[in-house]
Parts: C-alpha cells; sequence; structure tokens
C-alpha cells in the first residue's frame, strides 16, 4: 500500500500528489526544456541559413546543426515532456502512487546518457546524416547508440506508467473508468511502445552496420520500418497534445467531453490505424506497389483522419458547453469572446488547436495522398507540414500547460505574467508563419534539407521563381519570431522554477488556478435539454471548407505537372 | 471534467450529442471521398507514379546509361563536359544520379513519351523536376521506369532533394525539352 508520508495534498486540486512522482515529472520537464532550448536555438540558425539574404552557416555546419535540431526538438524535447505527461496522467489525475520510480530514474538516466551521446556524436562532425539517418549514408555508431540509449529510457517510462495504471486500479485510488486525459495519456504510450519497438528492430541492425559488422541494409526496407517509428512517433504526440487540450480545458474551465464515447472511440481510432502511417513516407518509392500505398497511407480510408476530426469538434465544443453554462449564451460566439485570451495556458491551447487543424491536419492529410505528393515530396512543404504539427499544434500545447504545471507541481508563481500572457501568441505566430511560408516555398519546388537555392557552386544554373526567395526570406522572419517567443518561454519559466515566488496554502484562493466547473450532461435521453453549440459548428463548418477547397485545388496543380504513368 | 473518471460508471451508454453524430458522418462520407480519389485518378488521372520497378546492380545500371549516351550523344554542355542526349522519341531513357552528379543531361521533344529510367551508384538521391515539380525517390540498387510525356517546351532543371552529404547542393541536372 501506498506510504501517506510520501504524499502531499495540493492547495489547489486536493489531489494527492505522490512525491516520487512529482520529482520524476519535474526531471522530465526540465530536460526536455533544456533539449528545446538547444533545439530551438539550431532551428533559428538554420531558419537564417535558409534566408538566402542571410545565408548564415557555412554548408558543413549547416547540415550538422540542421541534424541536431531534428534530434533535439523533435525526439528529445518532445519525449522527455511527454514521459512527464505520463507520470501526471497516470500518478497525478488517479491519485495513486508511482509505480518503481526507482525503475523511472533509470529510464531518465538512459534518456539524458542518449541524448547526449547522440548530440556528442552530431558535434563531432562525423554524423550529419540528418534525423532520418537513411542508409546507405553512414554516421558514427554513437549517434545511433545514443538514440538506442534514449529509445529504451523512454520505454521504460512508459512501462512506469502502465505500472502505476495497474498499481491505481489495484489500490482503487479512484472509481469508475481512467478519465479521459489519461485515457489520452494510455494511447500515446501503446502508440510510443509500437514506435520504440520499430525503431529498434531497425535502428539495432543499423548500429552493427556502422561497426562494420552486417554488410549492408536494404534502403528501402530500412526506410519502411524506421518510418513505423518517425511517423508513429508523431502520433504519440498527436495523442499526447490531445489529451493536454482536454486537460486544459478541463482544469480552467471546466470542460467536460460532449460524450466520453466519442472522445475515447476516436483516440482509438489513432491506435488502431497509426502503424499504418510508414506510408505517408515511401509514396514516391520504387518498388512498391500503389494498393500498398493508397491503403495504407489513408490509415485504411481515413479513419485516424476521422479521429482527429472528431478531436476537433469535441475539444472546442467541450469547451462552448461549459462557458454556456456560466452564462455566456449571447449570440454564436460570446463564450469564444469571454475566454481567458489572458491566460497563457488557455491562448496556447486554443491557438494550438486551431493552427494544428488548420495548418497541420488539412496539409498533412494532402500530402498524403498518393498522387498529390508527387508534386510535394521532398520539397521543403513536408518541414513546413510538420512545422505546424510539431511546433504550432505539440510545442504551443506543451508550452501552454507548462504555464499550469509550474504552480501546481513545483509551487511557484508564473514570473513576468505581463510577458507571458503574450508569449503563446508570440510563439504561434513565429511557428505559423514558419508552416505557412516553408509550404508556399514547397508549392514552387523549393527542396528542403537543402544549403544553397540559387546553386553558385553547381555545374549547370537554374533559379527558382522569385516568389520562392521571398517565401524563404518570410520564412527566416517567421523564424526570428519564433525564437523570440521560445526565448521568452524559456526565460518565464525557468526564472519562475528558480526565482518565483513560493505559491502559498491560501494561493487557491486569492490567485486561482483551477477554474470553477460547468460539468453537467450536455447532451440526455430524448434531447430535451441537450445544449446547442453554434459557434463550435461554425468553427467546424469553416474548417471543412478549407479543408475541401485546399484538398481540390492541389489535383488542379497536380493535373498540370508532365504527364506521367 | 476530462482529467476526473466518467460522472456516469456507464459512460457508453450516455446519449451522443446530435451534432457530434452529424460530424462523424461528414467526415466518414469525406474519408471516402478521399480514399475514392486516389483510385479514380489512377483511371482517370494522368500523372500517377508507375508501379515498375526491377533490382539492378549499380555498375549494370552505369553500363546502360553509358551507352545510351554513346549512341545519342548530339553536343556538350557549355564547357562542363557533360553530354547533352537526344534519343528518339518512344525509347527508353536512363538518367543516373550520382554523388554529386545527374548523368547525363537529357533533350526531350514536346508531347513525345518517353520511358525514363531512374537509379542511383551511390546513395539515396531525389529527382525533383523544376519548375514542373515532380518528385521521385531515387534508390541505389532499385531502378524505377516511369512514362513521361513533357507538356511544355523548355529548360528544366534537376534539383537533388533528397539530402546526400556536403555536396548535396551542388548536385543539379537538366532536361531540355524541345519543340
Amino acid at each position: 500500500m501506498a506510504d501517506a508520508t510520501l504524499f502531499r495534498t495540493c492547495p489547489d486540486t486536493g489531489l494527492p500528489v505522490h512525491l516520487p512522482a512529482e520529482r520524476l515529472i519535474k526531471a522530465n520537464a526540465v530536460a526536455g526544456v533544456l533539449a528545446l532550448a538547444l533545439g530551438g536555438f539550431q532551428g533559428l540558425l538554420v531558419a537564417l541559413t535558409r534566408w538566402p539574404d542571410v545565408s548564415l552557416l557555412p554548408a558543413d555546419w549547416f547540415y550538422l546543426i540542421l541534424t541536431g535540431h531534428g534530434l533535439n526538438v523533435l525526439l528529445f524535447w518532445i519525449i522527455f515532456f511527454e514521459i512527464a505527461i505520463l507520470y501526471f496522467a497516470s500518478a497525478i489525475l488517479l491519485r495513486s502512487r508511482l509505480w518503481a520510480p526507482k525503475l523511472g530514474w533509470v529510464g531518465f538516466g538512459l534518456m539524458v546518457v542518449g541524448a547526449l551521446m547522440a548530440n556528442y556524436a552530431v558535434f563531432q562532425g562525423d554524423s550529419s546524416v540528418m534525423f532520418t539517418s537513411y542508409v546507405p549514408m553512414r554516421a558514427h555508431p554513437l549517434f545511433y547508440l545514443g538514440i538506442i540509449l534514449f529509445a529504451v529510457g523512454a520505454l521504460i517510462g512508459c512501462a512506469v506508467f502502465f505500472g502505476t495504471l495497474v498499481v491505481a486500479k489495484d489500490e482503487k485510488t479512484y472509481e469508475g473508468s481512467i478519465p479521459l486525459v489519461t485515457f489520452g495519456a494510455l494511447t500515446a504510450a501503446i502508440i510510443a511502445v509500437f514506435t520504440i519497438a520499430s525503431g529498434a528492430i531497425i535502428l539495432i541492425p543499423t548500429l552493427m552496420w556502422s561497426l562494420g559488422l552486417i554488410g549492408d541494409i536494404d534502403p528501402i526496407l530500412y526506410k519502411v520500418i524506421w518510418w513505423a517509428m518517425g511517423h508513429s512517433s508523431q502520433q504519440i504526440n498527436v495523442a499526447a497534445h490531445v489529451a493536454v487540450w482536454y486537460c486544459i480545458a478541463a482544469m480552467l474551465l471546466g470542460a467536460k467531453p460532449l460524450s466520453e464515447k466519442v472522445s475515447r472511440m476516436a483516440f482509438l481510432l489513432y491506435i488502431l490505424f497509426l502503424q499504418l502511417a510508414s506510408a505517408h513516407h515511401l509514396l514516391v518509392e520504387p518498388g512498391i506497389s500503389s494498393n500498398w500505398k493508397i491503403f495504407n497511407t489513408s490509415y485504411a480510408l481515413y479513419l485516424a483522419v476521422v479521429g482527429s476530426m472528431i478531436h476537433g469538434l469535441s475539444v472546442p465544443g467541450a469547451i462552448e458547453a461549459a462557458q454556456r453554462r456560466r452564462g455566456f449564451t449571447r449570440g454564436a460566439f460570446e463564450w469564444l469572446r469571454k475566454a481567458p485570451w489572458g491566460n497563457p495556458a488557455f491562448a496556447g491551447m486554443f491557438t494550438s488547436l486551431v493552427y494544428f487543424g488548420f495548418l497541420g491536419g488539412i496539409s498533412g492529410v494532402v500530402m498524403g495522398a498518393e498522387q498529390l505528393n508527387l508534386i510535394m515530396h521532398n520539397t521543403i512543404y513536408v518541414p513546413g507540414h510538420f512545422h505546424a504539427t510539431v511546433v504550432a499544434g505539440t510545442t504551443l500545447a506543451f508550452m501552454a500547460i507548462t504555464y499550469l504545471v509550474v504552480p501546481l507541481i513545483w509551487r511557484r508563481e508564473i514570473m513576468f505574467p505581463g510577458l507571458a500572457r503574450w508569449q503563446p501568441y508570440i510563439f504561434g505566430l513565429g511557428a505559423a508563419g514558419i508552416s505557412v511560408f516553408m509550404m508556399g516555398a514547397g508549392t514552387l519546388g523549393v527542396s528542403r534539407r537543402h544549403w544553397d537555392i540559387n546553386f553558385t557552386d553547381a555545374a549547370l544554373s537554374f533559379s527558382y521563381p522569385d516568389t520562392a526567395f521571398l517565401m524563404m526570406a518570410l520564412n527566416g522572419l517567421s523564424g526570428v519570431l519564433a525564437a523570440v517567443g521560445g526565448l521568452m518561454f524559456i526565460v518565464i519559466v525557468v526564472s519562475s522554477i528558480l526565482f518565483g515566488k513560493k505559491r502559498g496554502a491560501d494561493a487557491a484562493q486569492t490567485n486561482p488556478i483551477i477554474g470553477v466547473g460547468g460539468g453537467e450532461a450536455v447532451a440526455s435521453y430524448g434531447g430535451e435539454g441537450t445544449l446547442k453549440l453554434p459557434g463550435t459548428m461554425i468553427l467546424v463548418g469553416i474548417f471543412f471548407i478549407a479543408f475541401f477547397l485546399y484538398y481540390w485545388v492541389n489535383w488542379k496543380y497536380l493535373s498540370e505537372v508532365w504527364p506521367l504513368s | 471534467m476530462a482529467i476526473f473518471p466518467p460522472e456516469q460508471r456507464i459512460w457508453w451508454k450516455e446519449p451522443l450529442h446530435g451534432f457530434e453524430l452529424v460530424w462523424i458522418g461528414v467526415c466518414l462520407v469525406w474519408a471516402i471521398v478521399m480514399f475514392g480519389t486516389m483510385i479514380v485518378w489512377h483511371i482517370i488521372g494522368e500523372q500517377n507514379l508507375s508501379n515498375r520497378a526491377y533490382r539492378i546492380d549499380p555498375d549494370v545500371f552505369a553500363a546502360r546509361t553509358e551507352a545510351m549516351v554513346t549512341e545519342y550523344t548530339v553536343r556538350e554542355e557549355g564547357d562542363t563536359g557533360i553530354p547533352v542526349v537526344h534519343p528518339p522519341a518512344g525509347s527508353d531513357i536512363y538518367l543516373q544520379a550520382s554523388l554529386w552528379q545527374w548523368y547525363p543531361i537529357l533533350e526531350l521533344e514536346k508531347d513525345k513519351e518517353y520511358h525514363l529510367h531512374l537509379s542511383s551508384i551511390d546513395w539515396q538521391h531525389g529527382f525533383s523536376l523544376q519548375p514542373t515539380n515532380i518528385n521521385v525517390q531515387v534508390h541505389p540498387g532499385y531502378e524505377l521506369v516511369m512514362t513521361l510525356k513533357p507538356n511544355r517546351a523548355g529548360e528544366f532543371g534537376v534539383v537533388c532533394n533528397e539530402f546526400c552529404g556536403i555536396g548535396h547542393h551542388q548536385m543539379l541536372g537538366r532536361i531540355y525539352v524541345v519543340e
């Protein structure tokens, strides 16, 4: 049984907080933020190098920094933070003790060692192989070993999470089913196990190959399995940040899902279909049939996409319902206008939802259509898409919840509240700009991972249209804006943790974090008393029209290129 | 609230919000439309990537490319020494990717069909034909054969858009399309 001396009671939520769990949450979140600081700075250098008039770094440094950027933000920042979310969603939300905290520290240690090792390999200069490390391009063995160790550590973190679910069930720390947020975290953890297993299947042989123990690795086989890690890991992010959306909406506004069953079904669709995701990266590879590509790239008839579209209704719908219960019932949008836009947690959460849906979601589905991929594959459209999902979506959502984690877990007040108020908007606008302008340049054919689109040192010459150069300049400017927003975040969070005013026991009354609940049923039998949600209807209507139009416009673009069969 | 266990223990029997049900219906229909579009485009569309691919030894591919170059070279490109090859319409043509060159320069005729063989003799590369914007992955050991029909005359760049080491940004080829 749980030892009561290892718990404190949270004055804000009344939840019992398991102190060993709290320490692990802090450690993982701090490691994540450090990786974000390093990787984000590398991102700024990349953006400034790809700004044709600035062209900051020399070629070798550009490819080196770009490799490090991918590792530090896409892998290390996000997964460290996700492990923190897993511990929070299990031990804290289920009022339980964390299972085997020592094992959690072993996992954390492996992740730190792995992240340092991979960074060391990259900075040595002989591992500039990009995040994807496609064979037969070869990195230093420490590069692969570092990623493998990091992945094993993350797998241990998932095991601690699963163990905690068992402990909580066993010790009856909660009644009924696990909360929706925990369910979302469970989805992320299940996907993570599949993801990490795929990574091990391909990276362990690749490590042996880099040591000269294995002859060679088939480049297409490598990609099929590598992307079962590479793309599925992005589905971990989606599951995790959707859980964060629900969590913030619940904490600040008392929002309750419109329907538990629909929201949980939508998470389940992710688990069932995401293992097909590797196909998105293989649509223009030789030797893979169109039948395979079409079925897999659609996640079996786009059912995982349907999952995301359901959350796209359910999250704003839950917020609208909660706000209407509170009396913001005038017109279609009073609930939205009177939302706490000055609270960075809400602002970050809602803008993340909008950017993820409109920019990341739509572009991802369009790019993932078999034939449309011909006009986008490996152009800078691709990083445009995933900066919308991972930066404007996941990272912004994680930043938003940090504004709740610091007062609740660290028991410190957020410093520089004026700065914090603007931070999600500045960072979000920068990230959205990066996405939009890279997608624009990609539509004009600009290549990704390319040091010089002027081709100054090439034997032949070619010029992209002037608009493409303008887009790359605007991308650079947006990168600067996002870096400013990122720096604000780091300064606010680090100084709040170190020097923030201690949050006293009475702070729950004087400066509340948790909003009042609006949690009555939204729908009832027979439809009487079922709340109308006109604002959300209009929002998803606009979303659908944007999706519909953009999808067909791209088929029009495709129909104009050289016929090929 | 989403951070607490569902208020109704039997949550899977809660009624659905009517609008939620409508939206799920819309999403499912749209999903099927998008799925069907890819299949329909294979029937009515003119831009589909070929499913013809073979395993090939890089030396064999290089030899076939060289044979085409020997037979159909019409001139050299400026002072670069790169051969410009004008193969007959309807024939099999070869484009070889290597660190860091596309070889040779092809000269094609507008609105004529060609069977383009694409492969790499070392690492992975990316065939990015600009400004028409066709992007295809190129692997060592695999030969993709696709039928192309240039629909516009002019000078086209072949950019490498798969990172292939320090000379990646110098890897630029060319295809001429003549009337």
